[in-house]
């Protein structure tokens, strides 16, 4: 896509993501948590593909950009984890009361469980506060899942610990 | 601080213009400060006793990045003796630094980490009989017959190799603006360095010139050392970089300027201050739009260009690519220059990434064993090239990432019979084999 706005801004709209088909539709999205791989580019990567344990990523080659078999994804966030491009994310937008999003994490300090984060958007804006309600790590990628306020699912990408 | 510029001469040990980034910290050592270069002594220093040895080996792989240590491996597993000559006092060249995951596939060590490749190739070439490194040294010229020239601190060997791979990667541009010699400007690779192989935090808050890959990243690094990244310019209309390493910085709320370039740097005897300015689609500055950053540090990652001093000197016929970063040595699809048995791999053939470095070490290797080794071994080798090339050029270069790396290095690959026209018209003064 040479002339999307992505090239310029560095943040990729929801509109270029659907048109990729990498936004999960609205039907799997009322099911529970699901992938978004904000991989625009044909990229020569696929990690992704081999580390989902249920083979919900495809690729014909190495350069492809992915493709997701929506109801095939549990949104375990393994691929949070391995993307070397930091670019997986699950969300949750299922609930009625709170939207959930993990994101990868690579900076000190590493929240905990319970810890209040600032929620940061693709812009690096601050957009709320979340609690975060799960950690884990692999090869020193952490992945966070946060609980935000409702509405925010498909906002917020990264978390900022306060020092 | 790639390793290839003069930005951290020190007086080492009472010897001046020496490299400190590249110098282990050991018992005794004596650093002085110098102010700029340093004209070596005159005459002849007693510099205690030197071992010289000469040296026999199949393949001698000049660079040990992941070009020259993929090539090593290579043709050490098909059966040739390989000597690996790295002036640093560690192997894996630009891998050492980088604290990021690689792309790729699992084959290709996608998903590790850059200094987790370089400890993965540390491993096996430690763990071959038929791989010798000889660190801290550098080639230094070759001489007619095909020897090599091999200086280290207390050494000098004199090399005859059957078949050269250079491997010797790529120096830093730099840039020309107002006081860019002030102290707190320096070198994304030197960054890199100070950071994340030493462990050194080089300042508070940063502007980072360029949004090349590189670029895009040490602003990551920059901000996970906990240094506030001011902003990110870039002169042309788009960022050079690909589109998820620009998301990871502007996620944490790092700016991308795009037709912006820096102007001035001012400070008393460092860096305190850094003027940005917008550029017109001519690339000339637009009067009355400076910007102001407070920042401690200006990293400049505005490109590589190859290092091709050794083809160069050896007579390789050469060409000028800019999309490849500057001259480099002409080469048929199996890397082979104009002088017989001497390949090029990694960035020296022409700036582009790690994973094709890998990919080129392992064609310039088979190609040597193609012509070095037994028959059986030789139709292998050829065979497995060919897979190799295929999937670089066919599926990999596909890229439309790698599309200016890939039109580059199609307009220095000729054909094995052009080669040897050019051969007989620019008959090179060293041969090898
Ligand atoms: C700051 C930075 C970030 C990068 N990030 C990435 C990335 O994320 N992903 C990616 O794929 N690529 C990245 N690259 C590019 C990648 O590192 C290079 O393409 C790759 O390292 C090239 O490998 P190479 O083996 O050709 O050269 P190098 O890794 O540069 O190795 C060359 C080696 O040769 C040695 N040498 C040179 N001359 C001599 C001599 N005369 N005698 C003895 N030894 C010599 C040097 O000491 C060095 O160790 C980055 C590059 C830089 C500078
Ligand atoms: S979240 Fe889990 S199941 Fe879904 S795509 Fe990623 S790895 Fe596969
Ligand atoms: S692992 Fe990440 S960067 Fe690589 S293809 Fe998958 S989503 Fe894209």
């Amino acid at each position: 896509m040479p002339n999307s706005s992505f090239r310029k801004t560095g943040v990729v709209s929801p509109e270029e993501l659907a048109a990729l088909n990498l936004l999960p539709p609205e039907d799997r999205l009322k099911k529970g948590p699901v992938v978004v791989l904000e991989c625009p580019e044909m990229i020569p990567c696929n990690i992704c593909v081999p580390y989902c344990p249920t083979k919900a990523i495809k690729m014909e080659k190495l350069i492809d950009i992915p493709a997701v078999e929506w109801d095939k994804c549990i949104g375990c966030g393994i691929c949070v984890a391995v993307c070397p491009g930091l670019a997986a994310f699950v969300v949750d937008t299922s609930k009625s009361d709170f939207d959930y999003v993990t994101v990868p994490h690579e900076f000190i300090p590493i929240p905990r469980v319970g810890d209040e984060v600032v929620l940061l958007n693709k812009l690096g804006e601050g957009v709320g506060r979340g609690v975060v309600v799960r950690v884990w790590e692999r090869n020193r990628t952490y992945v966070i899942t946060v609980r935000v306020p409702k509405g925010l699912g498909m906002e917020v990408r990264a978390v900022w610990v306060e020092r | 601080m790639i390793g290839k510029c003069s930005s951290c001469f020190m007086k080492v040990n009472g010897v001046p213009n020496a490299k400190t980034c590249r110098e282990p910290v050991r018992e005794g050592l004596v650093v002085e400060r110098q102010r700029g270069w340093v004209p070596p002594a005159a005459g002849v220093e007693e510099l205690g006793s030197v071992e010289f040895r000469e040296v026999e080996t199949d393949l001698l792989v000049v660079g040990g990045g992941p070009a020259g240590l993929s090539a090593a491996l290579k043709a050490s597993e098909c059966g040739l003796d390989v000597v690996v000559v790295d002036e640093h006092f560690k192997i894996g060249g630009q891998l050492l630094k980088q604290t990021h995951k690689f792309f790729g596939s699992v084959e290709l060590f996608g998903g590790m980490r850059g200094f987790q490749i370089a400890e993965e190739y540390a491993r096996r070439i430690g763990s071959s009989e038929r791989i010798r490194v000889i660190p801290r040294s550098a080639v230094y010229g070759v001489f007619r017959g095909g020897l090599v020239g091999v200086v280290g601190e207390n050494s000098h060997y004199v090399i005859k190799p059957r078949a050269v791979v250079g491997s010797t990667g790529a120096s830093e541009r730099y840039l020309d603006f107002v006081n860019n010699d002030l102290p707190g400007v320096i070198g994304a690779g030197g960054v890199q360095t100070i950071m994340n192989e030493y462990g050194v935090k080089p300042g508070d808050s940063a502007l980072v010139v360029g949004s090349g890959n590189v670029g895009l990243i040490v602003a990551y690094q920059l901000l996970q050392a906990g240094v506030a990244v001011r902003a990110v310019v870039e002169i042309l209309p788009e960022i050079g970089g690909w589109f998820v390493h620009a998301a990871k910085v502007r996620r944490y709320g790092v700016p991308i300027l795009t037709q912006h370039t820096i102007k001035a740097v001012y400070g008393n005897g460092k860096v305190e201050e850094a003027e940005v300015v917008a550029v017109d689609e001519n690339f000339n500055p637009i009067p009355g739009s400076e910007k102001k950053f407070r920042v401690d540090l200006v990293l400049l990652a505005v490109g590589l260009e190859p290092d091709t001093r050794l083809f160069s000197q050896c007579g390789a016929v050469m060409k000028w690519s800019p999309d490849l970063g500057g001259l480099v040595p002409l080469r048929t699809p199996d890397l082979e220059t104009s002088v017989r048995n001497l390949y090029v791999a990694g960035d020296a053939s022409g700036i582009e990434e790690a994973t094709t470095a890998i990919m080129e070490g392992w064609v310039a290797a088979l190609s040597a064993v193609s012509k070095l080794a037994d028959k059986s071994r030789a139709s292998r080798a050829e065979e497995e090239l060919e897979k190799i090339n295929k999937f670089l050029w066919e599926e990999y270069r596909a890229s439309p990432v790698l599309a200016r790396a890939r039109r580059g290095k199609q307009s220095v690959t000729v054909s094995r019979e052009e080669m040897e026209k050019i051969r007989a018209e620019h008959p090179p003064h060293v041969s090898f084999g």
